[in-house]
């Protein structure tokens, strides 16, 4: 009692405060001692596993299914498949509805699954499950000139899929150095270290789930809609990811898969998809060919931007990846065109993975600005810096807060970009040619509504609860930071609690949006909150406690009209053997403008996280479809390369100190992204420098190199 | 002759001694998870492709995932439960919680883990790279340091964070216990 | 996978016999039978655990050569001082492989005896004359940007059954030193050099090796060599670390007064086999340590190369591999 009246006559002053303190994450602890529960580690009395056959034919029907084999398999208790699987109630993403049809859309889909009282005798007998299938050719292959293309309604995150400012074709008309390129980005696959999994249960009809997911809420409502079951019978708890990268960002066939089982057999039933049956199963960044042109007058300014982006999308659903939308706000131009255009083949679905759009779009845009800095003789941070536009130049609005330019200079010069010679192919070590290259990257801050819960406890505690997931961000430690400054207590009062539906409605852990949108909802619950005990309760907590609700939609339905984006840039230095085409990146540089910084510990490594990935795609990662059977044949992960630690330098972070007013109550813009973002084209870009060499398709590789160093 | 497809073993797992009957076919990566409810051991890949289930088998670092436990008769094998000083599989209250070994806590001081999937592993192939470092008398620079922990896949990207907390322990003199 | 039994035994005679047995096979480290195992790529019905037998010693022999136990640790042969010294090769190859924990699991004898990592052959549901002869190869139209550039095709022309290469780096090191190993078969013991102990698809594509049935690897011996000190490994790949080749070069060089006295040259992942390559050596003894030299042994040995659709870059980098290790050698010995 004393101690909250000295609180509440001492307010606690700047420094005291938790926003913008450096700390290490709240669940450290238990993950370093292996104590932290994933999806398949919570222990279930009496579980059975459950294991997937899949389809290998990409474009037909299931004849027959014969299940006798694998049912006299000692173990084994059911073998679910179209024949007799339950009836699941459409809920729009037709991946969920699986085992509800013979059709077969792509080869990899789930045909069957066999449920065993070990995991062993769950594997053996799904290689024993004999399904017949009737396939017809299929079509895999998106090239530039497939019949099929077309452009859609609109593009992921309900973009346009069009648009156009000025003429174009004019602009480059009265260009005197141009650019005109197309660029190719491979399909990848997220390759989270944890599996997609699942562990269900079913207790007096209400359904329990333990999820490898980005997304229990959309996962809790997806359940509840095709199991027909009230809200309040389901509970999707995802206490700790694996890694998401946009991989597990919805409701996925696993977890249907892991419920409808466990109804079956009556017992819990946990459900861990195979590393190699994940690269048809949980989606993959689209293959994307992209065509850039630009324009620019003798002084440097840009007079035409055009990007073209054309990606695929499976016959299941239309997934648009929207590619070429970072291109209508990076530069200043008078005529621009943005168009997408997709095709659906007998292939598995796309989706979301880390910086959809912008992370391919950033490899496309920003090769082909150094490939018109090349052209033009300019510097490419000069170059990019004399693009600024004042506001956006599409849709004319103010930018919320913009510091690209900032970015460039400030990493400009703590990377020694002064005096950098332009000249390619110069510089060299022994057999190693030495390269350095310039990216800006990009992301938008979004943020949507969310529920949170704030609760206080006479004994000077705060239980805070907000359905976020903790993929790897930091989202519990930064959560509980914001926490304590809304509730105006030292960061030890206050307890977190994350992932789990039953705290109610949250956004997924995805879009970079996740702080922004939960730490929303927690600042006002814990204002609410701090708000009720001083006016109610004359500041200190009554015995049974205080609690308040809190939702961010009105919020956020009224905010003014902004351009709301983060931006960077990143610096890289490569050498490139002459010998033999290797590529090794020895330094990498980010600098970003995201907004306030939470935590700078966790701040740091996501955005190194994000570079790393960036890195590990600009050389390595490709998931290689073979176009006669349409399944990606690099599927594990020896096969599809991940960087090493080897491969990766001490990467270094820097942000700005951005202050901006027209976000959210707590200022970020969000940083799980925005890493990623450019990465590619900065290596790639300094890959030219060391080797004259433009490398237009990713990821870089030797191979591509090799032949033009023929001794 | 009757085929015997299960077998009786007989191993130590972070300082206890187990009996166990285990299918011929289970892996230890399998048997620590399921039959002996330590799950902190993971599985990515299930083929000895991202080092996520490193154990320490007799004091070396092995993929759990790859091993057949009824090979393992009479082993000693310590996983990232039996690092820290207390062998509990129950979450220990906070103030109840173990000493951590010297690689965890440099994990927790250098953020050397997000998602913390793959932190299991990468802490048991520390503990052991340290060890068969200090035996080879082996100087662990930078560059060393990457490439002896490069069968520890990372997805989230902090390899960065990670050398810097091994590079921190290495410093200390302190390897595995 | 399939229920198989198991047995321990401890003596090497045992371990023979019982794996004489159809449907039987040794287990050692396990580190790519497991695997294959799990995809359903084999399904013994017996597993004979070989790791209780004393095959575990280092020997250095008094003429300078190396005795090494089948179940040695790759890690513990790599670190082992008196091979760094004589066959620096085997160590660069062995550190080369695969990761530290797989490395300490994984022996010398069954490093010799891992399975292509060919992306059809790991598949059970494409064709692969290798896994079931007959059957077709999906690699050859399909992704084989890893996969062999020599004997690819049959000495008449036509396409092999198999495009498969042979993954190991140690193997590739000791063609290059002569290596053999020491058999156990069970009709006694038995010997073979490393070069014969490998083939191509001829028509069998699905027998990696020319190992008797049911023999035993019990160790692998290197013979003395001076050139051998100085012997090199270059692995080259994408990824820094953790990775099968796309080319490899091992290499011992001898030279005098600007000539080349001895030359022992060996490829890795551009065959079914090791690659040692006999042309190139040719080629360069007896001619001036240069770099011109270089480049036309390189060129002797690759222009019998037949590359695939997707794999034609491994001759560059092959070529280039070769000259530039031997002027690394040339200039490392002025």
């Amino acid at each position: 009692m004393t101690s909250t009246q000295t609180r509440q006559a001492a307010p606690r002053t700047e420094a005291s405060r938790s926003i913008g303190v450096a700390g290490p994450r709240v669940e450290a602890w238990d993950k370093v001692t292996g104590r932290a529960p994933y999806a398949v580690d919570h222990p279930v009395p009496g579980a059975a596993y459950a294991w997937v056959v899949q389809s290998t034919v990409a474009r037909g029907v299931v004849v027959d299914v014969d299940t006798s084999r694998a049912l006299a398999e000692e173990g084994v208790l059911a073998v679910l498949w179209h024949g007799n699987a339950p009836h699941l109630e459409p809920v729009g993403d037709p991946e969920l509805l699986v085992l509800q049809s013979p059709r077969i859309a792509y080869r990899g889909q789930v045909v069957a699954v066999v449920v065993a009282t070990s995991p062993e005798a769950a594997r053996a007998g799904a290689a024993l499950v004999r399904v017949r299938e009737d396939g017809t050719i299929a079509d895999t292959v998106l090239r530039l000139d497939h019949p099929a293309l077309y452009q859609p309604v609109q593009v992921n995150a309900g973009y346009p899929a069009r648009s156009a400012v000025g003429d174009v074709d004019a602009g480059l008309a009265a260009a005197t150095v141009r650019v005109d390129a197309t660029y190719r980005t491979p399909p990848e696959h997220h390759c989270a270290m944890e599996p997609h999994a699942a562990t269900a249960f079913w207790e007096r009809g209400c359904l329990t789930v333990f999820d490898a997911t980005q997304a229990s809420t959309a996962v809790h409502e997806a359940l509840a809609g095709l199991f027909e079951l009230p809200p309040q019978s389901v509970r999707v708890v995802n206490e700790h990811i694996g890694g998401g990268f946009g991989g597990k960002g919805g409701p996925r066939a696993n977890t249907v898969l892991a419920a409808m089982a466990a109804r079956l057999v009556g017992r819990p039933v946990k459900l861990a998809l195979t590393r190699q049956q994940l690269f048809a199963l949980a989606g993959y960044r689209t293959p994307t060919i992209q065509r850039v042109r630009l324009g620019a007058s003798t002084d440097g300014r840009l007079l035409a931007i055009g990007h073209d982006a054309v990606s695929q999308t499976s016959q299941l659903s239309e997934f648009v990846e929207q590619t070429a939308v970072l291109s209508r706000h990076m530069y200043a131009a008078p005529h621009r065109l943005t168009t997408h255009r997709v095709v659906a083949l007998d292939v598995p679905t796309p989706g979301w993975m880390r910086a959809p759009g912008e992370c391919p779009g950033a490899f496309a845009l920003e090769s082909a600005i150094d490939e018109l800095a090349a052209a033009g003789n300019w510097d490419p941070v000069r170059l990019r810096i004399d693009n600024e536009p004042p506001v956006h130049p599409e849709e004319h609005v103010p930018f919320s807060s913009r510091h690209l330019v900032q970015c460039l200079e400030q990493g400009a010069q703590r990377f020694g970009w002064a005096g950098r010679d332009p000249r390619p192919a110069v510089r060299r070590d022994g057999e190693w040619l030495i390269g350095t290259g310039v990216a800006a990257s990009t992301y938008p801050a979004l943020t949507w509504p969310s529920t949170a819960l704030a609760r206080a406890t006479a004994d000077q505690r705060f239980d805070v609860e907000v359905n976020a997931a903790d993929i790897g961000t930091g989202a519990r430690t930064v959560l509980r930071q914001i926490a304590a400054d809304a509730l105006d207590v030292p960061l030890c009062e206050v307890e977190i609690t994350v992932g789990d539906s039953a705290i109610g409605p949250a956004p997924v852990a995805g879009g970079s949006m996740g702080t922004a949108s939960w730490g929303w909802a927690v600042t006002k619950a814990c204002r609410l909150l701090r708000e009720r005990i001083d006016r109610e309760h004359g500041g200190s907590v009554p015995a049974g406690g205080v609690a308040v609700r809190a939702d961010t939609t009105l919020e956020i339905r009224d905010r003014p009209e902004f351009a709301r984006h983060a931006y960077g840039a990143q610096f890289c230095q490569v050498r490139v053997s002459a010998v033999t085409g290797e590529i090794r990146v020895d330094r990498l540089l980010g600098v970003f403008a995201a907004g306030r910084i939470v935590n700078p510990t966790t701040a740091r490594s996501q955005l190194i996280g994000g570079m790393t990935m960036g890195l590990s795609g600009a050389l390595l990662e490709q998931s290689v479809l073979d176009s006669r059977t349409g399944d990606f044949v690099t599927a594990d992960l020896a096969a599809y390369h991940v960087a090493v630690n080897a491969d990766v330098p001490r990467v270094e972070v820097e942000w700005l100190d951005e202050h901006d007013p027209h976000l959210n109550p707590m200022g970020v813009k969000g940083i799980g992204e925005i890493g990623i973002v450019g990465t590619a084209a900065a290596v790639a870009n300094a890959v030219f420098h060391a080797t004259g060499i433009r490398v237009r398709d990713l990821p870089i590789g030797l191979a591509r190199l090799i032949t033009h160093y023929r001794s | 002759m009757e085929r015997q497809l299960t077998s009786d073993i007989t191993l130590c797992v972070n300082g206890r001694t187990n009996e166990l009957r285990v299918d011929n076919r289970t892996t230890l990566l399998d048997m620590l998870r399921e039959q002996l409810s330590l799950p902190g051991t993971k599985r990515g890949c299930d083929h000895g492709q991202c080092g996520a289930c490193t154990v320490l088998l007799d004091g070396r670092r092995v993929n759990s995932c790859l091993i057949l436990a009824v090979t393992c008769q009479d082993a000693a094998v310590t996983t990232v439960e039996g690092l820290s000083s207390r062998t509990s599989t129950q979450l220990a209250a906070p103030q109840e919680r173990p000493a951590l070994h010297p690689v965890q806590e440099a994990f927790v001081a250098h953020d050397a883990l997000q998602c913390g999937f793959c932190t299991p592993g990468q802490i048991c192939s520390a503990v052991g790279m340290l060890e068969e470092a200090a035996a080879e008398g082996a100087t662990l620079d930078e560059p060393e340091i990457r490439e002896r922990m490069s069968g520890n896949l990372c997805r989230c990207g902090a390899y960065v964070n990670i050398v810097a907390a091994i590079e921190d322990v290495a410093a200390q003199g302190v390897g595995a216990r | 996978m399939k229920p198989f039994a198991y047995q321990r035994p401890d003596a090497a005679g045992t371990a023979v016999s019982t794996v004489a047995h159809a449907g039987a096979a040794f287990l050692a480290g396990g580190t790519n039978l497991v695997d294959l195992m799990k995809l359903g790529v084999t399904a013994p019905d017996l597993l004979v655990d070989v790791t209780g037998l004393p095959l575990r010693q280092i020997e250095p022999l008094p003429d300078g050569g190396m005795r090494v136990g089948a179940l040695t640790a790759n890690s513990d042969l790599a670190t082992d001082p008196v091979l760094r010294t004589r066959f620096p090769a085997v160590a660069l190859a062995l550190l080369s492989g695969a990761s530290a924990q797989l490395r300490n699991r994984a022996t010398i004898g069954g490093n010799l005896l891992q399975r292509t990592r060919c992306r059809y052959f790991v598949d059970v549901t494409k064709a692969c004359n290798k896994r079931q002869p007959g059957d077709g190869c999906d690699a050859r139209d399909g992704e084989h940007r890893d996969l062999a550039v020599f004997g690819t095709q049959t000495p008449g022309g036509g396409p092999a059954p198999c495009v498969a290469t042979n993954p190991s780096d140690l193997a590739v090191a000791l063609v290059l030193l002569d290596a053999r190993v020491e058999l156990l078969t069970p009709d006694g013991t038995a010997q073979m050099s490393v070069h014969e102990l490998f083939r191509l698809p001829g028509d069998r594509p699905d027998l990696d090796t020319n190992l008797p049935p049911g023999a035993l690897i019990t160790a692998v011996v290197l013979p003395p060599s001076p050139i051998a000190r100085t012997s090199t490994y270059r692995k080259v790949r994408d990824r820094s670390s953790f990775a099968f080749a796309a080319g490899s070069v091992a290499a011992a060089l001898d030279v005098a007064d600007g000539t080349v006295r001895d030359v022992r040259l060996a490829y890795g992942a551009v065959a079914h086999r090791p690659w040692r390559a006999y042309a190139a050596e040719r080629a360069l003894r007896g001619a001036p340590a240069t770099v011109d030299s270089f480049e036309r042994a390189a060129d002797e040995e690759l222009g019998a190369a037949r590359p695939l659709r997707d794999n034609e870059y491994k001759l560059p980098l092959i070529r280039n591999l070769t000259v530039g290790v031997l002027r690394g050698m040339t200039e490392a010995s002025w």
